[in-house]
């Protein structure tokens, strides 16, 4: 077994432990590509079907080429799909700095969501290495009912047991490709030929390394306009992958003020 | 010119744990790591020079991974964080464990995943009380490749005399242990002498650089050549197809293999293992997550283990294990928990606390209690039988963790040291047997015995009077009139039990027949007494088993109790001496255990009473449990 197969194996693994242990069940499909990336594990833990909804956070503003990949794949890919109105941004605490806010909005769509649909487990495609905050998570991460993430003391996750039991009202944010690094996941797409919003490869000296909404993700300088060439710009980039998300660099510990109280 | 990049293979990973007492400088060093391998984002070093000089510090490279704010208040890792970096042979991810006592959960959550470790010892210092605890948990959780770091060699001016002295106390702790550190190497993380280059002042240091001996280490793998181990995660009915699903923990599945299924015992063979978008595999190797169908439809459930016949899991429902412990309230006997075995749950009770280990000398003492964030060694039982492997043999399905209500609260080794396996004892070998009705009920016979039938099942420690006892109530019920029979060991070694020994299994074996036998005499109207030690709870409760099928509220145990002080000073037949002096092996209370009766029907405690007196009691009990009045004839 190669490194990508070790990664999916154990993803799988989680996938099909959250399955047997934690209900309702829901998956966040931001559409970017490592939510397709985990769509895919899903179908292939559970032998073709996702039998869980995708959830979109909707904020109305992402990138039209967003969402035409959604219309497409909801189809194809057979998914029960959920649709989750994001809250406006005059909702979201104004203390924090205006990308910060933006960005809230999406953590008020998913508290929201969570109460209508009483979800016990989300999965969510976050990485590690993708910003230090996110490096500190668990695979298995519970947040009490506001959605808060106690940092400070974390549940014990070792030997592949996952904290499974949770109290009434709490949920477990379930993070399958948290070992994922950005490079294994386009090594990923391109072993199994997975489909990616069209947006991640260059046009004319750009391309979009992370996707966000319109507002505040901004593309990066680069000419890699195939799969091949992307996973030869990340072996050598030194820029961060997150670069073009402005709001994690409002200030110091914007995005771990974000995190704390719910954001993905 | 068009570039047609033709990407590498993806490159091997090694997961990296730093371990070591606080402030050693474990995070130093990790951001040191960083720097000389150019692992640092475009940026890093600016902002860490910025933030430092705020703070009016010098640059502090643990700043690298103390990225949270509150972290960087308080200067003290919270919790672990994985961090990249690569060399020439590979790519690394260090997961940095913070050295606070109270954070041992998160320093087990991030070591327990690693290939290998290095252990940061502060040159001036020495091996401190972290510094062994970590070590005697890397050890615990399997991280078997170590190397170990002295750092702040700038602070003792590289003086290789320090340097030997910390060298020979860290490899005397180690080998206590049965840890080999793969090297000893003195570095300065601060100033990056011997991390990724050797240095001037070190010069009289002969051995590799941090970064060489890390290129060193292999990553760990799931054991294919071990005996097969798939625990059931799942059972998935989609589509038409009945789908079991799991990861191979060990070993090698393949399509067609007739497979065991623990602690079910029921075997199957595999018609298919499943996949999606590809074609079906023919096997699965160590790793491999897989689904797969069987020729029969069983009725199986998540927590079973799947095996090939051969080298199955042992089924047991005790155990000892060497653990840790993580939880708020001491562990001490009488807790109930759950214990969590690959995918199976259990509800297991803590039987007794054999030892506790201090992780600073290596003592082991008698306890009674392990405390939290301490290691010990206890007795688990559980009503329900477990699928289990000797965590020295397989590692991966010979460990477990506890679970108390919600949250995880320790993890352990089993070992099944003294303990029989189960599995001989529960196989049914005949088949194709049919029950026939007797023509003689039971009534009809105990109105003839004048009493009920039934078991009286002493048991106790060698020298508690078992025999004694038993043969004076034999005669005492005989004078009454009972029909009144007594199974000893020596009866019944001589002939039923001619071909066992005295090994678990076998010893397990031999009271599995006397329960049946004796069974049988309650059935045909007789009081059957036995006197046997009969340590284990489970052997018990199957002979208690065997009686009621045929005679229901027929079973009586009885505990002939006394301590193992007193039967040591009677020792009648001087067996204590030669256990004692290491001439008889497995012998119960010396050195293998014995099970006081968890709820017996009666309690003979010869330490205080005379056998007289013993045997008057014990033929009161008897009469009113099997007297029996016939039914008036109309």
């Amino acid at each position: 077994m190669d490194r990508l197969d070790h990664l999916e194996s154990q993803s799988i693994f989680i996938l099909r432990e959250a399955y047997a242990r934690v209900e309702p069940l829901s998956m966040l499909w931001s559409l970017g590509k490592d939510s397709n990336v985990m769509i895919w594990l899903a179908r292939k833990a559970f032998f073709g079907r996702v039998p869980f909804p995708a959830v979109l956070l909707d904020t109305g503003n992402e990138l039209d080429e967003v969402y035409a990949f959604r219309d497409e794949y909801v189809e194809s890919w057979g998914l029960s799909y959920i649709n989750a109105d994001c809250p406006a941004l005059e909702e979201t605490d104004p203390s924090l700095p205006l990308n910060s806010r933006h960005a809230a909005r999406k953590t008020l769509g998913l508290k929201r969501i969570i109460a209508d649909q009483g979800f016990r487990g989300i999965f969510l495609g976050i990485r590690r290495d993708e910003q230090a905050v996110r490096g500190k998570e668990r695979v298995f991460s519970p947040r009490d009912e506001s959605g808060t993430w106690d940092y400070k003391d974390q549940p014990a996750e070792f030997w592949d047991q996952y904290k499974t039991e949770i109290p009434p009202g709490a949920h477990l944010r379930i993070h399958p490709l948290l070992a994922w690094t950005e490079v294994d996941i386009w090594r990923y797409i391109q072993r199994e030929g997975i489909p990616v919003v069209p947006l991640y490869f260059a046009r004319d000296g750009w391309r979009y390394r992370s996707l966000g909404e319109k507002d505040i993700t901004r593309p990066i300088r680069s000419d890699a306009a195939t799969i091949e060439e992307i996973i030869a710009e990340l072996e050598t980039t030194r820029q961060p992958e997150r670069a073009g998300r402005t709001m994690d660099h409002d200030s110091e510990d914007a995005f771990e003020r974000l995190r704390a109280s719910g954001y993905m | 010119m068009t570039q047609h990049p033709v990407n590498p293979a993806p490159r091997e990973l090694l997961k990296l744990v730093v371990v070591g007492h606080v402030d050693h400088g474990k995070s130093t060093l990790v951001g040191r790591l960083l720097y000389d391998t150019d692992a640092l984002p475009e940026g890093k070093l600016e902002e860490l020079q910025a933030v430092s000089s705020k703070r009016g510090m010098e640059l502090e490279w643990s700043f690298v991974l103390d990225s949270f704010q509150a972290e960087r208040d308080q200067a003290v890792t919270i919790d672990t964080t994985q961090i990249r970096f690569k060399t020439d042979k590979r790519d690394y991810v260090i997961i940095d464990a913070p050295g606070h006592r109270e954070f041992l959960k998160n320093m087990v959550s991030g070591a327990a995943e690693a290939d290998a470790a290095i252990l940061v010892i502060d040159a001036a210092e020495g091996v401190r009380e972290q510094s062994r605890r970590h070590g005697y948990l890397l050890h615990l959780l399997g991280v078997k490749q170590v190397a170990v770091a002295v750092n702040k060699m700038d602070l003792v001016d590289h003086d290789q005399g320090r340097f030997a002295a910390v060298a020979q106390e860290v490899t005397d702790y180690l080998a206590g242990i049965g840890v080999e550190p793969a090297a000893i190497l003195p570095i300065s993380a601060r100033a990056g002498a011997n991390v990724a280059e050797p240095s001037p002042e070190l010069s009289w240091f002969q051995g590799p650089s941090l970064l060489q001996m890390l290129d060193r280490f292999h990553s760990v793998t799931r054991p294919s050549l071990q005996p097969l181990r798939l625990p059931i995660q799942d059972v998935y009915h989609f589509d038409q197809r009945r789908i079991l699903v799991g990861r191979v923990e060990s070993g090698v599945l393949r399509a067609g293999d007739t497979v065991l299924f623990s602690p079910s015992n029921k075997t199957a063979r595999v018609r298919s293992l499943e996949a999606w978008n590809a074609d079906p595999p023919l096997e699965a190797h160590a790793g491999q997550s897989v689904g797969l169908t069987l020729e029969e439809q069983l009725f199986l459930e998540r927590g079973e283990v799947l095996s090939h016949e051969e080298r199955p899991p042992q089924l047991t429902n005790v155990f000892k294990a060497t653990l840790f412990w993580l939880g708020h309230k001491p562990l001490e006997p009488g807790v109930k928990l759950t214990a969590k075995l690959g995918t199976a749950r259990y509800a297991v009770e803590v039987v007794a606390i054999e030892q506790t280990v201090d992780t600073d000398s290596l003592e082991r003492r008698r306890g009674e209690a392990v405390q939290r964030n301490g290691i010990g060694e206890a007795v688990l039982r559980s009503r329900a039988l477990m699928a289990v492997d000797e965590a020295q043999a397989l590692p991966n399905s010979g460990r477990f963790v506890l679970l108390d209500d919600l949250d995880l609260v320790g993890g352990g080794l089993i070992s099944m040291e003294g303990y029989p396996d189960q599995r001989s004892v529960m196989t049914v070998r005949t088949s194709n047997l049919f029950s026939v009705e007797h023509s003689v009920s039971r009534e009809e016979r105990w109105a003839r015995s004048g009493h009920k039938g039934g078991v009286i099942w002493l048991t106790g420690l060698s020298g508690a009077g078992k025999s004694t006892l038993a043969m004076a109530l034999e005669r005492l019920l005989f004078e009454r009139g009972y029909q009144v029979y007594v199974l000893d060991g020596d009866n019944v070694r001589r002939g039923l039990n001619a071909n066992l020994g005295f090994s678990p299994d076998d010893r397990a074996e031999n009271i599995r027949r006397v329960g049946e036998a004796a069974a049988l005499f309650a059935d045909a109207g007789a009081l059957c007494i036995t006197a046997f030690i009969s340590p284990y709870q489970s052997d018990r409760d199957r002979a208690r088993a065997a009686t009621e099928r045929l005679v229901p509220g027929g079973f009586h145990e009885i505990y002939v109790a006394a301590d193992l002080a007193t039967c040591e000073e009677r020792d009648p037949k001087g067996l204590y001496k030669k256990a004692r002096a290491g001439e008889i092996t497995d012998f119960t209370g010396i050195s293998s255990p014995y099970e006081a009766p968890r709820d017996p029907d009666f309690v003979v405690d010869t330490g205080e009473l005379s056998i007289e007196q013993g045997v008057e009691r014990l033929l009161e009990f008897c009469r009113s449990r099997i007297a029996f009045d016939p039914p008036k004839r109309g």
